[in-house]
C-alpha cells in the first residue's frame, strides 16, 4: 500500500519523517497517474449537493423510504469518492516513519517511585487497626447497597410451580369465548386458557381431539381425557416457546423454535429435538351442558426447567 | 485568520500545541486490514446517531394502547405502547423507517465488523504483548455489543423478538442456584412481566452504549499510546511505525470511509427491508411465529440450544435444565477463553517478548489450527440455527438435520482444524506465496512433518527471540 512519492511536499514533519529511500522500493515502477483528479473529485462532490438537495426536496414532498435510501446513499458515496480520492492523489503520501519511544519506565524511576510510595504506604500501613476497620466499613456498605436489587422483582415463591387453571376453570379461547366440547372436530386443535387469566404466560394449553379409540391414557390418567379430549401445556419443556404446530395424521406436537417434537399419544413425551420432559397434562372434564373445564391444574410446572423442579 | 488566532487562544489556555503537533502527525499503517476496526467504529457512530432519533419516537410501554395510524391493516388493533410506537415511527414518521432500518442494518454490520477485527487480531498476533489489554477491552466490547444487539431488537415487542424474549428468560431460569431469583429481579416477575421493555430500553440507550463509549475511548487510547502494530516489510522494524500521517492525509482516506459506510448502510436501510415487525405481529404469550431465527450474531446461540441432546440432569436432587450447556456454559466458555488466549499463548510457546511486528497467519500453524476449527464451529452452530428452514427447502425431515447437525458439529471442527494445519504448514515450509502455489508433495511433507519443529530452530521460541525487543523490554538496561 505504501507509495513512494517523489515530489518532496511537507518538508519539516515535525514527528513523522521520510524514510532515506526505504530498501527494496527504490526499484518498483511509480504508479501513473491520470492528470487533473480535480475534475472527478469536484464532480462527486457536486453530485453529493444535488444528491443532498434531492433528499431535502423529497423529505419536504412527504418522504418515500427507498429514495431517501438512495439519495442519502449516493450523497455519501460521492464524498466517500471525493475525499478518498483526494486523499490518495492530492495529499502528500507517505511512507512516513514515526519511531516507537520505549515503555516501561527506566530503573531510577521505578525505583524512585516504588521508594516514594513505600514510604506513603508505610505511613498508612502503621495504623494497621484503622485499615482494618476501614475495609469493614466499606465491605458493609457496599454489602447494604446490594439490597436495593432486591426492589427489581417479585420473590418467585410458588409462581412457578403453579397456573391459574384451578379445578372448575372453564375453558375459553384468546378472546374469552367458553369452549364447547362439540367444537372441536377430530383432528382439530384449540389454544385454551382458564377464564379470566387469558393473558397469563403460563396458561396457555393446547386442547385436541384425537380418534377415542387410538388414545390409550395410563391408569393413573384415566378420566382426564373425556370423549377423546386431550389438553397438555402449550409451553414448550425446552426454553418455554409456544409448541404452535400440530400434526393431524401423526398426533405429533412440533415446537417451532428448537424442534423439539413431542408424542400426544404417548403423554407429549419428547421423541426427538432438545426437550428432555413431557409436556404436563391438563386434567379435563365435559360439564353437563357440553362445556369443558379442568378438573385441577397441570400434573407438574409447565414450561422450561429450574433448580428447585420437582422430578 | 480566525482559525490561528482561536488557535493562540486555545494555546494560551491548555497549552495544546505540541500535543496537537504529535498527534496530527500519528503515523497510521496503509495495510487495509486496519481499516476493520474502523469500520466498527463508524457502524457504532452511526448507531448512535440513528439510535438518538428512534429514542425521541419509541415508547418502552407494555400498556395496551390503540394504534391509529398510517399502516391500515393494524389500524384500531389494541397492541402495546411499544409496538404501536414503533409501527408508528416507521409509517408515520418521516424517515422514520430509513432511521429504523438503518440502525437495525449497522448493527448487523457493527458486529460482523467488530468479529472480522477480531478475526484480523487473531490471526496475525496483534494481541501479544505490549496489546493485551487491548485484546481484553476488545473482547469485553465484544459481549456487551451481542447484548445490546440483543436488548435492541427485543425492543419493538413484536411476535418473533418477545419468543425471544421468553428464550432468554428461560435461558436465566435454567442457571443453577440462582436461576429462578435472578429471572425474577431481571424480568420483573414471572414471563412475561411488564417490566422488561422498559429495562431493556435504559440498558440498550444509557447502560451498554455508555459502556461502550468509555471503553472505545480506552481502547483507542491505548492504541494512539502503544502506537500502530505493522505488517514485516522493507524499512520497518520493531522499533517504527510506517505509514501515512493523521493529517492530512490519513483522516481525509478514514471520513471517506465513513461515508461509503454510511452510504452502504443507507443504501441498505432505504432498499433492503428487515426486521418488519408489522408483518410478524404484536406478541402474544401463547403465539409463536415459524420460522423464526435471531439476528445473526446470536444465532449461535440459537444453533447451539437446537443441537444440544435432550439431556437433563440433578445435582444434590436438584434439576440443571437442558438451555443451561448450550445457552450459558458454552457462551461463557467462549469468552472465557477468548479472555484468556493471549495469556495462554504466551504460555504455550513462551513468548513473552513486546512485538511491533505482526506474524503472517502462516508463520504460526497451530494458531491457525485453533482460530479455524473454532471458526468452523461457531459457522456450524450458525448454519444449524436455521435447519427448520434448511428443512423446508431440501424436503429433508428436520429431526434428520438434528442429527446431521450433531455429528457434523463434533466432526466438523477437528477436521477444519487439522486441514488448517496441514495447509499452513505446507505454506510456511514451502514458502510458497499463496494456497494455491502449494503442490501436493509440499501437502505431504507438512503431513509428515507434523509434530516435528520447525527445521533449523532450536528451543521452541528461540527463533522469536532473536528479534530485537523493544518497548518494556529493553528498559531493563538503560
Amino acid at each position: 500500500m505504501t507509495r513512494p512519492d517523489a515530489d518532496g511536499r511537507d518538508a519539516g514533519v515535525p514527528a513523522g519523517r521520510r524514510p532515506g529511500a526505504p530498501e527494496g522500493e527504490a526499484g518498483r515502477p511509480v504508479r501513473v497517474r491520470p492528470p487533473r483528479p480535480e475534475r472527478r473529485i469536484a464532480a462527486a462532490f457536486g453530485l453529493t449537493a444535488a444528491a443532498a438537495i434531492g433528499f431535502a426536496a423529497v423529505y419536504w414532498q412527504g418522504g418515500q423510504t427507498q429514495l431517501e435510501g438512495v439519495l442519502l446513499a449516493v450523497a455519501f458515496a460521492g464524498l466517500a469518492y471525493g475525499l478518498g480520492a483526494w486523499s490518495a492523489r492530492l495529499m502528500p503520501q507517505g511512507p512516513f516513519v514515526e519511531e516507537h519511544e520505549p515503555f516501561g519506565s527506566s530503573r531510577r524511576q521505578r525505583a524512585a517511585f516504588a521508594a516514594e510510595f513505600e514510604e506513603d504506604v508505610q505511613a498508612i500501613s502503621r495504623r494497621r487497626f484503622l485499615g482494618r476497620a476501614l475495609v469493614l466499613a466499606v465491605g458493609a456498605l457496599g454489602a447494604a447497597l446490594l439490597f436495593p436489587l432486591r426492589s427489581l422483582g417479585p420473590r418467585p415463591g410458588r409462581a412457578l410451580y403453579q397456573t391459574p387453571w384451578r379445578a372448575g376453570a372453564q375453558a375459553v379461547t384468546a378472546d374469552g369465548r367458553p369452549v364447547r366440547a362439540a367444537d372441536l372436530a377430530v383432528g382439530s386443535v384449540l389454544t385454551v386458557f382458564p377464564a379470566g387469566h387469558v393473558e397469563a404466560g403460563d396458561s396457555a394449553a393446547l386442547l385436541i381431539r384425537v380418534d377415542a379409540d387410538v388414545l390409550r391414557p395410563a391408569p393413573e390418567r384415566a378420566g382426564w381425557s373425556p370423549q377423546g379430549l386431550v389438553a397438555h401445556s402449550k409451553l414448550c419443556t425446552h426454553a418455554g416457546c409456544p409448541v404452535g404446530l400440530y400434526e393431524q395424521g401423526s398426533n405429533l406436537l412440533f415446537c417451532p423454535c428448537h424442534q423439539s417434537v413431542f408424542d400426544l399419544l404417548d403423554r407429549a413425551r419428547p421423541i426427538s429435538g432438545p426437550a428432555a420432559r413431557p409436556l404436563p397434562q391438563l386434567p379435563i372434564e365435559i360439564t353437563a351442558d357440553g362445556y369443558v373445564r379442568a378438573r385441577g391444574d397441570f400434573e407438574g410446572p409447565v414450561g422450561p426447567g429450574f433448580w428447585s423442579r420437582p422430578p | 485568520m480566525i482559525l490561528r488566532r482561536s488557535a493562540r487562544w486555545l494555546d494560551d489556555r491548555l497549552g495544546a500545541a505540541s500535543v496537537a503537533r504529535t498527534s496530527l502527525s500519528k503515523v497510521f499503517p496503509d495495510h487495509w486490514s486496519f481499516m476493520l476496526g474502523e469500520i466498527a467504529l463508524y457502524c457504532f457512530v452511526t448507531l448512535v446517531l440513528t439510535g438518538v432519533f428512534l429514542t425521541f419516537f419509541f415508547e418502552p410501554g407494555t400498556n395496551d394502547v390503540v394504534y391509529h395510524g398510517a399502516y391500515a391493516p393494524l389500524d384500531g388493533a389494541r397492541v402495546s405502547a411499544a409496538y404501536a410506537s414503533s409501527v408508528r415511527l416507521s409509517f408515520d414518521v418521516r424517515t422514520g423507517l430509513l432511521m429504523r432500518q438503518v440502525h437495525h442494518w449497522a448493527a448487523l454490520v457493527f458486529l460482523a465488523a467488530i468479529v472480522v477485527h477480531l478475526c484480523r487480531i487473531f490471526f496475525t498476533g496483534a494481541f501479544r504483548r505490549p496489546r493485551e489489554l487491548n485484546w481484553l477491552i476488545g473482547v469485553s466490547m465484544l459481549a456487551l455489543s451481542l447484548f445490546n444487539g440483543f436488548s435492541g431488537y427485543s425492543l419493538p415487542d413484536d411476535l418473533l423478538s418477545g419468543v425471544g424474549l421468553r428464550i432468554a428468560y428461560s435461558i436465566t431460569l435454567s442457571i443453577p442456584v440462582v436461576g429462578s431469583w435472578l429471572a425474577f429481579l431481571v424480568f420483573g416477575g414471572e414471563f412475561p412481566a411488564d417490566q422488561i421493555i422498559h429495562r431493556l430500553f435504559v440498558v440498550h440507550i444509557l447502560l451498554v452504549p455508555g459502556l461502550l463509549v468509555g471503553l472505545l475511548a480506552a481502547h483507542i487510547g491505548i492504541l494512539v499510546r502503544q502506537k500502530h502494530s505493522q505488517f514485516p516489510g522493507p524499512g520497518r522494524t520493531e522499533h517504527n511505525v510506517v505509514g501515512s500521517k493523521l493529517w492530512p492525509t490519513y483522516a481525509t482516506r478514514s471520513t471517506a470511509l465513513f461515508c461509503a459506510i454510511l452510504a452502504v448502510l443507507l443504501a441498505l436501510g432505504g432498499f433492503a427491508q428487515i426486521n418488519p415487525i408489522w408483518l410478524y405481529g404484536p406478541f402474544e404469550p401463547s403465539q409463536v411465529s415459524s420460522p423464526a431465527q435471531p439476528d445473526w450474531y446470536i444465532g449461535w446461540v440459537e444453533g447451539a440450544l437446537r443441537m444440544y441432546p435432550p439431556w437433563e440432569f440433578r445435582v444434590f436432587g436438584r434439576l440443571v435444565p437442558n438451555p443451561f450447556v448450550p445457552a450459558v456454559l458454552v457462551p461463557g466458555v467462549t469468552f472465557l477463553a477468548l479472555y484468556l488466549w493471549p495469556f495462554l499463548e504466551q504460555w504455550l510457546t513462551r513468548d513473552r517478548d513486546a512485538h511491533q511486528l505482526l506474524d503472517r497467519p502462516r508463520d504460526h500453524p497451530v494458531r491457525c489450527a485453533a482460530g479455524a476449527g473454532t471458526l468452523a464451529f461457531y459457522g456450524l452452530l450458525l448454519a444449524t440455527a436455521s435447519n427448520d428452514v434448511v428443512a423446508r427447502l431440501t424436503r429433508v425431515p428436520v429431526a434428520s438435520l438434528t442429527w446431521a447437525g450433531r455429528v457434523i458439529l463434533l466432526v466438523g471442527p477437528p477436521v477444519a482444524a487439522a486441514a488448517t494445519y496441514v495447509v499452513v504448514r505446507a505454506l510456511r515450509d514451502s514458502g510458497a506465496e499463496g494456497v494455491l502455489q502449494v503442490s501436493f508433495g509440499q501437502l505431504v511433507a507438512a503431513v509428515r512433518a507434523t509434530g516435528r519443529r520447525r527445521p533449523g530452530r532450536g528451543a521452541r521460541g528461540q527463533g522469536r527471540r532473536r528479534r530485537p525487543a523493544t518497548i518494556a523490554g529493553g528498559s531493563e538496561d538503560r
